[in-house]
């Protein structure tokens, strides 16, 4: 296995842990949640194929989720958005495309281009585990303020961790 | 059959893509309906050891309210012993068989290891399980008031379903009147329950206590889930919109105690033998 191959698993098991020790007893408000391992999903090398994707979308999930007692739900919101990311990277595609192995963080394309692309993800995410989790539109307006202020939680600390720890363009 | 088997591979990614959310939407409807898959939850060995970590260092930051709490139950129960002894108890003339005497509950103490309020469907993780004689349904209760229902063991971490679920309900009183309602969280907020069905006859007052009735054979009879907040009675409706603050503030939940009703199956048999007959 490649020197990058094993940083990828050795990160995998660092944002699955940072995540539930630390994050899951943070909720700002009782509203804002945050759900930082989204990232590690985010950052994957643009050339993963699409299905290799969803496969780590979906054990990253199923991981998170048996901390979270919420068998599926995490799961199932990372596999779409997994299966979301490349069509949405491929309309987002910079000038003179993107190299092999580049890796869609900050550091690529800047904070303007990193925030387009995980924005949307972020909120799709959330509003998919959040909507599943109340089991359909009962609590509307209260499930929907949750995951805005969720989204900008979260988004703020991938920020603050990428700025932390740029990810160097190999 | 080729070109179909072509069709699915040229579009691979779509149908694992259908695969997995299905497999997901599967496990999800599986575990809200049922007792939940048996391993994969916080009850899981490997799971459950890295959350008992987590806790035990979280733990240290708890100790002085934790301290405090057991300080004040303590001096609770020395008022309630005192209060026994005081007691004139009237002398038993009639023989009573020996059954009456053994006891009803059976307590077992237990550290919580995993803690969530925030969600719609909030669990609770103990580290006690079968080993320790926890089986599913039995009540949990805290010195503050009521916890939740053991929703599956393994053989030494239990799941509790905690009252902060948007589907548990669980019968109760309002102590100075003595009408019953049920008590029921809307997911918001989760420092108060909703307690429903108390008729307009009554009239509730803010800080009037709430307790459980006893009537489910599940939680024993008048232990105290909260004080009322906020009545409301609009015109037309039948029942007060009563909103309770619950005694156990369940963000500093630390230690809990499983009841074990040794009566349980014999009340639940006798009231299935009436149900058939009125059917």
């Amino acid at each position: 296995m490649s020197r990058g191959g094993i940083l990828q698993i050795i990160s995998f098991f660092i944002y699955l842990l940072y995540q539930v020790l630390i994050l899951q007893n943070i909720v700002l408000f009782h509203t804002a949640f945050c759900f930082l391992y989204v990232a590690y999903l985010l950052v994957l090398p643009v050339e993963t194929s699409p299905l290799a994707l969803m496969g780590i979308g979906f054990v990253m999930g199923f991981s998170v989720d048996m901390f979270y007692d919420s068998l599926g739900l995490h799961a199932f919101s990372c596999v779409f958005i997994m299966y979301l990311r490349n069509y949405w990277l491929n309309n987002l595609t910079p000038q003179g495309g993107y190299n092999s192995t580049d890796s869609p963080s900050l550091a690529l394309n800047g904070l303007q281009w990193f925030m387009v692309y995980a924005g949307p993800l972020v909120l799709i995410h959330h509003s998919v585990l959040f909507f599943m989790e109340v089991g359909g539109f009962a609590f509307f307006w209260f499930t929907l303020w949750k995951i805005i202020t969720s989204t900008f939680f979260t988004l703020l600390v991938i920020l603050i961790a990428q700025y932390l720890f740029p990810s160097r363009r190999r | 059959m080729e070109r179909l088997i072509i069709f699915v591979y040229q579009n691979r990614a779509f149908f694992t893509f259908l695969a997995l959310e299905l497999f997901c939407a599967w496990l999800i409807v599986e575990n809200n309906a049922y007792q939940g898959t048996k391993f994969l939850n916080s009850s899981n060995g490997a799971v459950a050891a890295i959350n008992n970590f987590s806790r035990s260092v979280r733990d240290y930051f708890e100790l002085k309210e934790v301290n405090q709490m057991l300080a004040e139950e303590n001096t609770s129960l020395r008022e309630e012993l005192e209060y026994r002894k005081r007691e004139v108890y009237p002398q038993i003339t009639t023989p009573l068989s020996d059954s009456a005497f053994v006891k009803k509950y059976e307590f077992t103490t237990a550290k919580v290891v995993n803690n969530h309020v925030d969600f719609v469907k909030n669990f609770i993780t103990i580290d006690k399980g079968r080993d320790a004689g926890i089986a599913p349904g039995m009540a949990v209760i805290s010195s503050q008031g009521v916890v939740g229902k053991i929703k599956l063991v393994s053989k030494h971490y239990g799941v509790i379903t905690s009252i902060l679920h948007v589907d548990v309900m669980v019968s109760a009183v309002l102590k100075r009147t003595e009408n019953f309602g049920t008590i029921q969280w809307d997911g918001t907020d989760p420092s108060l329950v909703e307690f429903k069905y108390i008729p307009r006859h009554v009239d509730p007052v803010v800080g009037d206590t709430v307790i459980t009735s006893g009537y489910n054979a599940v939680f024993p009879e008048g232990i105290i889930i909260g004080v009322i907040d906020e009545v409301k009675l609009s015109d037309e409706a039948l029942f007060y919109d009563l909103k309770v603050k619950l005694s156990q503030d369940f963000r500093k939940l630390s230690f809990v105690t499983v009841v074990k009703n040794y009566r349980q199956a014999e009340q639940d048999s006798l009231e299935q033998v009436i149900l058939k007959l009125e059917r």
